[in-house]
């Protein structure tokens, strides 16, 4: 953390109220994202209890899975999940727009321009915190290797059709929201500390009631409006022993498993017996209605559990939406629309679901591609915003400065380029060494500059190096002009690859050799009986 | 000393407690993982005959009669140089000055006379990795194990103890044992250094005030509360996670203003300002010496963050003045 986002936790703790971080978004919110509410059984993997899901504020989607441990219930769980998600992944697929990519020829070998589709906007998922992202990854996993009887008609429990494929898209999903400043699949928790800074540490930071109540605390003289509200979210029980705020899942609350849930799931077992030993219509109706009843209670008092959740990441939401957008986020988000685009088209190409583990090409390839986002996204993130720059002028990184003199001067070669002189004040420190490279944002693009030397205390010379045209004289606007302010970075604007990898056949052996193809996933052991 | 019930009569109850569905979970687990004798676990072991393992019985009364009848079967199995399983042995060891006993799930004696640790945990590992938090507190659980086993190794002969674990979870999504062998070499020494240093409890018990008690039934809600008080505390938001009395300590914490209430960090580039309203008053330049670097820096960090704040408020402004403009017009 550095000093600034300390200093404005600090001033959090004094006001009472969250204080900002950023001035604008830097993550994209969809016009229209589908919010994904998860609750898990305690104790087990990829056992779901229920789950709010939808893109409507005002009409979540209630699935709860009445009994976790039955085999059925989880299946017809996951299927209801498929008719909720899928449709509203497909509606994006087809709407696409036809850009130009320069791809290597198959054949020849050559670079060749093709046009190729790019969905013209992704679907979007956001859940309450990170452990519901981790969620997402799990269920995806727990299903993307299933076999429907369609496939395979001997499979001993064939799960629903089109579950498997859902367990791509969210695996799909879970693996980009590794991806430093996607917004794929984002966690309400991740946007709002993004945002805000509270009077609490980072690890309380992660309860979404409480984080929500020190950003929506009224900035009152009564001080301390938040610290208490937060509080009373983390910890306030009703009169039973109940939390007011519930927890933001997937993990539920053991107070509410203990007195709640398990005497439900209890009445609700014991309501399937009876039914199963009805031996006349009569007895049989009154039992299934009974089992209705009792269907309908664990239905409530997950629901119950879930519905604060719900509204906390709408609100989140509501509160994303009020900040502008910052301008380089539109470019994150054509990167986020083309990872959406690939694997849809991978989908409709019938290729296999995601392996188990990444063979050693594809490993070394995503750690490249999240170590040049994660820089290209501190850049951009602080090129977009004031206040996150300050925390690079902070630490030496960068420097805002106001240009006092330009002498105009050429490079010694047989054709002189422009490489005029640039004298700046500046009351920053940057971190300069001879010859250090700076950069500056010129129409969106970045121009670079060498440090010369220091003209006494705080005064500069820099020389302008790149983007003033072809001619002898620069462009026009090309060059500073005395007057103007500018901020200068140390950093990179833009992020050049790594270097190229082997293709996965051309794996080395020191790295385990060419991943073998001949060995497709098989789907995970089940055993006879249903308990987890 | 229970302190949940502590933390309750002080008003700040933690949030501790288990659903009695994972409590459920956990214990078919290691019942599945026991059954038979211990046939399913000592397969995972990798022998071919479980059947020909010894079980033996280690029933006794009271915590040392179990204790020496563990030590007394260790010894046995060690002689006898067969493959033995103790199934929930009791293993004594002195922390701080007083004796506290350890119940491992299970230790299995080789016919080589290593004794390993078996930790059955009910966290799911999925594709041959699990929760590396989970594994962790596992690992230092069990490295409690080694330590009081070594004991007991050092005065039997040719005893020696394995300095790596079996840990024993659910396979994938199944209910199926799958095992893993965790080396426990860096918790051992931790936790071995961590014992040694211990204050002894009759030290800490010597350092407190005259006629302090903890006694939740004899007195009052303020009488223990003064009492609490009386004792230091460091708090750091990482208690939340393991104390029951996490949160009394944070508010007492949060009272003083100690910067510590947001992080450990924190306090490192704060220099020798320990409260909120001192870095606060530095910031602004109402108090703090300008030539201490924590100071100084902490200035140039208020005005950097101030200046920022302007700029963006002045550009909102001239958004929603150009917006109003635009319906003017």
């Amino acid at each position: 953390m550095s000093l600034i986002a300390t200093l404005a936790r600090l001033e959090a703790v004094e006001r009472g109220r969250a204080q900002p971080l950023a001035t604008v978004r830097h993550r994209r919110v969809s016009e229209r994202p589908l919010v994904f509410v998860p609750m898990t059984t305690a104790g087990e993997a990829g056992a779901p209890l229920g789950a709010l899901v939808g893109t409507d504020p005002e009409e979540p989607r209630l699935l709860v899975v009445a009994q976790p441990r039955d085999r059925d219930l989880r299946s017809a769980f996951l299927a209801e999940l498929a008719d909720v998600v899928l449709p509203y992944l497909d509606g994006f697929g087809d709407e696409v727009e036809h850009v130009e990519r320069k791809e290597t020829d198959a054949e020849t070998g050559k670079r060749v321009t093709v046009e190729v589709e790019l969905c013209a906007d992704a679907p979007q998922l956001i859940v309450p915190s990170r452990a519901g992202v981790e969620f997402v990854r799990l269920l995806g996993r727990s299903m993307r290797f299933r076999r429907t009887a369609e496939q395979d008609p001997d499979t001993p429990y064939p799960a629903p059709p089109r579950v498997p494929l859902l367990g791509r898209w969210l695996t799909h999903y879970g693996e980009r929201a590794r991806v430093p400043g996607s917004s794929l699949l984002l966690a309400a928790t991740d946007l709002l500390n993004r945002h805000w800074a509270t009077g609490q540490s980072s690890l309380e930071d992660q309860h979404l009631g409480a984080l929500l109540a020190w950003i929506e605390a009224d900035d009152g003289p009564d001080g301390g409006s938040g610290a208490e509200a937060a509080l009373r979210a983390e910890l306030g029980r009703d009169r039973e022993g109940m939390l007011l705020c519930p927890p933001a899942g997937p993990a539920t609350d053991p107070v509410f498993d203990n007195r709640r849930l398990a005497p439900a799931m209890e009445r609700y077992d014991r309501a399937r017996q009876l039914l199963a030993t009805a031996e006349d219509g009569g007895s049989a109706d009154e039992r299934l209605g009974e089992l209705h009843r009792a269907e309908r209670e664990i239905r409530r008092l997950v629901a119950d559990q879930m519905r604060p959740t719900w509204s906390a990441v709408w609100r989140t939401v509501e509160l994303m939406r009020a900040l502008p957008e910052g301008s380089r986020v539109e470019d994150r988000w054509t990167r986020d629309r083309w990872s959406f685009t690939a694997h849809r088209d991978r989908v409709r190409a019938g290729e296999p679901p995601q392996p188990r583990r990444d063979d050693a090409v594809t490993a070394a390839q995503k750690l490249a591609a999240r170590e040049t986002a994660q820089a290209q996204l501190e850049a951009q993130e602080a090129l977009d915003d004031p206040l996150v720059l300050a925390g690079r002028r902070l630490a030496g990184e960068a420097f805002l400065s106001e240009v006092i003199d330009v002498e105009m001067a050429w490079s010694e070669s047989k054709r002189p380029s422009p490489r005029p002189l640039v004298t700046v004040r500046t009351d920053d420190r940057p971190h300069l060494g001879e010859r250090v490279k700076v950069f500056r944002s010129l129409e969106g693009r970045p121009q670079t500059a060498e440090f010369v030397r220091y003209e006494g205390e705080g005064t500069l010379v820099l020389r302008v190096m790149d983007r003033m045209g072809r001619a002898k004289d620069p462009a026009e606007g090309s060059v500073p002009a005395k007057g103007d302010r500018i901020a200068w970075t140390l950093f990179e604007h833009d992020q050049r690859g790594g270097p190229k990898l082997p293709d996965p056949e051309e794996t080395p052996w020191t790295h385990g050799g060419p991943p073998r193809t001949d060995t497709a996933e098989i789907p995970d052991l089940v055993t006879p009986e249903d308990l987890l | 000393m229970d302190k949940a019930a502590l933390a309750s009569a002080l008003g700040a109850p933690g949030t501790f407690g288990q659903s009695q569905f994972a409590f459920m979970r956990g214990n078919a687990f290691e019942a599945r993982v026991k059954a038979d004798g211990g046939k399913e676990l000592l397969r995972l072991l990798g022998l071919d005959d479980p059947a020909g393992a010894l079980v033996p019985d280690l029933s006794a009364a009271g915590p040392e009669g179990r204790a020496a009848r563990t030590a007394l079967a260790l010894r046995e199995a060690t002689a006898a140089g067969a493959w033995t399983l103790l199934d929930h042995p009791l293993l004594a060891l002195d922390v701080a000055g007083s004796p506290a006993y350890l119940e491992p799930d299970a230790v299995v004696v080789h016919p080589d006379g290593r004794w390993t640790v078996v930790e059955i945990k009910s966290f799911p590992m999925v594709d041959a990795s699990a929760d590396a938090s989970k594994v962790g507190a596992a690992a230092r659980q069990a490295a409690v194990y080694v330590l009081a086993l070594e004991r007991v190794a050092a005065v039997t002969d040719g005893a020696r103890v394995a300095h790596s674990i079996l840990l024993v979870c659910p396979k994938d999504f199944s209910n199926l044992p799958t095992t893993s062998v965790v080396d426990v070499r860096k918790q051992l020494s931790v936790t071995g250094r961590q014992l040694a240093r211990l204050a002894r409890v009759e030290d800490i018990a010597a350092g407190l005030p005259e006629g302090v008690t903890f006694d939740l039934e004899g007195c009052s809600a303020d009488e223990l509360t003064a009492a609490v008080e009386s004792v230091p505390h460091a708090y750091a938001p990482e208690c939340l996670a393991a104390c029951e009395l996490a949160f009394h300590c944070r508010d007492r914490a949060r009272q003083a203003g100690a910067v510590e209430t947001l992080g450990r960090s924190v306090r490192g580039e704060l220099g020798g300002l320990t409260t909120i309203g001192e870095v606060l008053a530095a910031a602004r330049g109402e108090a703090g010496d300008p030539a201490d670097p924590a100071v100084a820096a902490l200035r140039r960090a208020a005005s950097l963050r101030a200046e920022a704040l302007a700029e963006a408020d002045l550009a909102q402004q001239g958004a929603a003045a150009g917006q109003e403009a635009g319906a003017c017009r």
